[in-house]
């Protein structure tokens, strides 16, 4: 446990010649994965919105610019990112201020910010940028990262959430801390802290019952615990994905053959709630196919941060496949009735630009980070 | 966690090439952990779709198909009623009735409704009124019945939450012309009369099942499959000739122009197979245009009205005196001086006369006559004949709302009810009934039921009501009454030998007997010497002199007896004198 010195099982890659996907900086089994994952989304997207191609097309869309943008960002080293994301941090700090004063909003809930036309979510570029600049804070420091870097780190980290919060957006709130948290564990901060953060976090449930929670979030967990109470309200959501994901069984109910999601009983379908629709048409197997293409993305971005340069990178990489992570989980949990319901989507797959833009932009890091040219040179 | 000698700010590259100091076993456990919430998720999904735990995948799945899969009936094709060679009388059109779930269509554009309410020839305000009535309602009909290609236009329209519905109307193409007979269906195609309700659950056949998804708001729908298939309802053949149908209704119809009477009825009998062959009524109706039916048209007069039967009831009497033994046909009755008085009512002939044989007392429908002889016989016998020959009893027909007449039997007779029994007042009988006695006698004495279907060659079971030979002596009388100088002399037809017998009846009203309303019936059998059909005509209320049997019945029945025996291939007697002036009093009825 007390050696950090990596043991390299491939010396030979510090000899090899860079390949060409290293040279033009696309991590190849990362891109196949991905590319896979988006051509089932879309799929699933079709079928979801309704059996509109209008739909499709439009996500289709994203996906190429999400992608161009995930290739522009692998370009970059690692150290340039390293550079500037406090400068980003700073910018996207201003912009949710900016949200709080002249955002416009949707469903009560104020979360974007209108620039000539393009609305935009601050919050979705901070997912990004919280867990950089805290990976650039904590790298230059001594690891594991004394008490006070921790404070800080920790400082970096809720700025954002709290404006996040006050949007209102838990959901994004959530894992952008989540984010934060994952580069302090992943910089090895002591198990004290941990513990302690758990034993505060359970402590101050009560209070953030009483005191922080707004009553539709204190509503949504007690839908949790029984969405029966209130089947045409609050638990109607939950009833449906349950239903639809239920009456999938192992074989499904065949492409666009789901009639909890083609007949308007499951809300939000081709976005929060589009694993239901995946559930209840493709089935099990569908979800496994789904839940394998994101462990064997999930997998690929830890063996990118392992075999990091830097600490920066392995902070970086850790960190944004951990937040990819979070999106599953908390998505799938909410769906599956495990969880509240957040607004988090299904990642790479619900409909929506920004999300995607965002993650692919994070996947374009991890790229560079895996691409990064190695150093044994200059050591 | 062993510590790293601290570095100076910016001095990882130092760092980087012993690795980076970040322990790799974090990765590990994070690795680990995402495993397991990745197990937790499966294994959630896992027990809702596969396993079946308490409120697993079946009761899910239950809860999806709960919401979205109905079952809908698929509109069975009704039977086709035909005549006895296949004419079509009833018929089954598909159509389309359109509805609308109100509360969906009242969130329509105004420009909408507007097309909406003009493509069903209705004005916006009619619609936006309805809409309003059934504003809490999820259905109401916006047109029923609607020929398919017109509904195909409506529903090219596109108005939200407008649909159709595929059903059956129903079409009679004889239209007035067996109207009462065949009777109709309502507007959901159930059978409301005549032989439509008498055999609806066989026509009606058995409506399919089908699964349908409906979507969340009611009007998404697809059809997922068929539970069971709509099995078409069963034909049914009538026992009538719409030959002679349309004869007789085109004649009564006449007849009763030409009379000024109130109402009429026509029936024609098969004497060997009991089958109705043709029965026409007056008023009629119209079964295509609903709207136009006024009630009391819809009545089967022939077999829901009775009338009390009069002289029509004579050889009825006859038959109860030659069953006697102390009668024959050529018994001498005196009938002077043309009245007798009984229990203190004087009932009189229209003349003396005279002493004349029992045959006679029929030809001449003499009142005397026949009291003479019920006042000998006594009521028993007389009454015990028309018992057997079917009055106060059903015809055995099935057709709905059919009298069965009355015939009473009294714990006392009085010598007048005695008398008038036999000359057939005080009982009731439908003109059926009257034409279904007669063919007893045209069938040697055998009696039959009343079928109005086809029967084939399984002729149902008749029962002996008389001996051949006094049928056969009935006949004879039946066949002088409208020859020579008989009452019934205005029923001939040219070509061939008819028998019958009139009646003329007061009519009653709230006071008793009418003095001026009649009942002018006749019922005869033909061709009487080979004979095949018994035909009764009843009209109610002629006016002007020629109210009596006699005048108003007998040419109608002349009439009509000509062309069914015509239309029935009976071939006429060969060198039969044509009697010119019953050609001329027949055309004198013009």
């Amino acid at each position: 446990m007390g050696d950090y010195v990596r043991q390299m099982p491939d010396a030979g890659a510090f000899t090899r010649r860079p390949s060409v996907w290293q040279r033009v900086h696309i991590d190849l089994p990362l891109l196949v994965l991905l590319m896979l994952l988006t051509a089932y989304g879309l799929f699933i997207l079709y079928s979801a919105s309704g059996q509109e191609m209008g739909a499709v097309v439009r996500q289709g869309r994203y996906f190429l610019v999400a992608y161009l943008v995930m290739l522009v960002a692998a370009q970059f080293n690692p150290t340039t990112y390293r550079r500037w994301a406090p400068l980003g941090y700073l910018v996207g700090v201003a912009a949710l201020l900016g949200v709080m004063f002249f955002g416009v909003g949707a469903k009560g809930a104020q979360r974007w910010l209108s620039l000539g036309g393009f609305r935009f979510q601050p919050s979705e570029i901070m997912k990004l940028m919280v867990p950089l600049t805290v990976a650039w804070y904590l790298a230059d420091r001594s690891l594991p990262p004394a008490f006070r870097y921790v404070l800080v780190a920790l400082a970096i980290l809720a700025l954002p959430a709290v404006l996040i919060l006050l949007q209102p957006d838990l959901g994004t709130a959530l894992l952008i801390s989540s984010s934060g948290l994952f580069v302090l564990f992943l910089a090895g901060i002591g198990w004290r802290y941990i513990i302690g953060a758990v034993v505060l976090a359970i402590a101050s449930a009560w209070p953030a019952w009483m005191f922080v929670l707004k009553d539709y979030q204190k509503q949504r967990i007690l839908t949790l615990l029984n969405p029966e109470s209130d089947k045409l309200g609050a638990g109607w959501n939950i009833i449906q994905s349950k239903t639809a994901i239920g009456s999938g069984g192992w074989p499904g109910k065949g492409w666009l053959n789901g009639t909890q999601s083609q007949l308007d009983f499951l809300p939000e379908s081709h976005t929060d709630f589009i694993i239901a629709v995946l559930a209840e048409e493709f089935g099990l197997r569908g979800v496994l196919v789904l839940l394998g293409l994101y462990l064997l993305i999930l997998l690929r971005g830890f063996w990118i941060g392992l075999r990091a340069q830097t600490t920066f990178g392995r902070l970086a990489a850790g960190s944004l496949t951990l937040t990819f992570f979070v999106y599953i989980f908390v998505n799938m949990g909410m769906v599956a009735g495990l969880l509240p319901v957040v607004g988090v989507p299904l990642p790479l797959v619900s409909a929506g630009g920004t999300s995607v833009v965002t993650l692919m932009l994070g996947f374009g890091v991890l790229m560079a980070v895996g691409t990064e040219k190695r150093t044994v040179a200059n050591s | 966690m062993s510590r790293k000698p601290e570095v100076k700010k910016g001095r990882r590259r130092g760092a980087a090439a012993r690795g980076v100091p970040v322990a790799p076993w974090r990765f590990y456990l994070v690795c680990g952990l995402i495993l397991a919430a990745f197990t937790v998720l499966l294994g959630r999904v896992l027990s809702l779709q596969v396993l079946d735990t308490d409120r697993g995948r079946e009761f899910l799945q239950g809860q999806g198909d709960a919401r979205t899969v109905r079952t809908a009936e698929i509109p069975a094709y009704r039977g086709l009623i035909t005549d006895r060679n296949g004419e079509p009388l009833a018929v089954s059109t598909p159509v389309v009735s359109l509805w609308a779930n109100p509360q969906v269509l009242a969130q329509e554009k105004a420009g909408q409704i507007a097309r909406l309410a003009q493509a069903l020839n209705t004005t916006s305000a009619a619609l936006g009124e309805k809409l309003h009535n059934y504003r809490n309602k999820q259905f109401m009909y916006l047109a029923r019945h609607l020929v398919p290609s017109t509904a195909r236009e409506v529903l090219a329209l596109g108005v939200k939450g407008v649909r159709g519905e595929r059903e059956y109307r129903r079409f009679y193409p004889a239209g007035e012309v067996a109207a009462q007979l065949v009777g109709m269906t309502n507007l959901d195609d159930q059978g409301i009369s005549g032989m439509e309700l008498a055999y609806d659950e066989w026509l009606r056949g058995v409506p399919g099942r089908k699964k349908i998804i409906k979507g969340l708001r009611g009007d998404v729908v697809r059809e997922i499959g068929e539970v069971s298939s709509a099995q078409p309802g069963r034909d049914l053949q009538l026992s009538i000739d719409l030959r002679l149908q349309h004869h007789l209704h085109r004649e009564l119809q006449r007849a009763v122009r030409i009379s000024g009477a109130e109402s009429g009825s026509v029936v024609t009998l098969d004497v060997h197979t009991g089958e109705v062959l043709a029965m026409a009524n007056h008023p009629v109706y119209n079964p295509n245009a609903r709207q136009e039916i006024r009630p009391g048209t819809t009545r089967n007069r022939a077999m829901t009205d009775v009338v009390e039967p009069g002289s029509t009831m004579k050889p009825l009497t006859l038959v109860a005196a030659l069953e006697s033994g102390r009668y024959t046909t050529q018994s001498m009755i005196d009938t002077s001086p043309g009245w007798i008085r009984v229990g203190g009512k004087t009932i009189p002939d229209p003349r003396n006369y005279g002493e004349i044989t029992l045959g006679r007392v029929v030809e001449k429908s003499s009142q005397v006559g026949i009291s003479k002889v019920a006042l000998d016989l006594g009521h028993e016998p007389i009454w015990d004949v028309f018992a057997r020959m079917g009055l106060g009893q059903v015809t055995g027909s099935g057709f709905p709302g059919e009298s069965a007449g009355l015939l009473p039997n009294r714990p006392r007779w009085h010598l007048t009810e005695q008398v008038t029994l036999a000359y057939g007042y005080g009982l009731t009988a439908t003109p059926l009934q009257i034409a279904r006695a007669y063919s007893a006698f045209a069938n040697g004495g055998l009696l039959r039921p009343v079928s109005m279907l086809a029967v084939g060659d399984e002729l149902p079971h008749a029962d002996r009501v008389m001996q051949p030979e006094t049928a056969r002596e009935i006949m004879s009388v039946l066949q002088a009454v409208t020859e020579s100088d008989g009452t019934g002399t205005r029923a001939r037809v040219p070509g061939h030998r008819v028998g019958g017998k009139t009646g003329t009846v007061h009519k009653v009203g709230s006071q008793g007997y009418e003095d001026n309303k009649y009942v002018a019936l006749f019922a005869g059998v033909a061709p009487a010497d080979d004979p095949r059909v018994v035909t009764v005509v009843v009209i109610h209320e002629p006016k002007g002199d020629a109210y009596g049997g006699g005048a108003a019945a007998a040419p109608v029945s002349a009439r009509v007896n000509d062309g069914v025996l015509r239309l029935l291939d009976v071939a006429p007697r060969s060198g039969e004198r044509f009697d010119v002036a019953t050609l001329a009093s027949g055309g004198a009825m013009q």
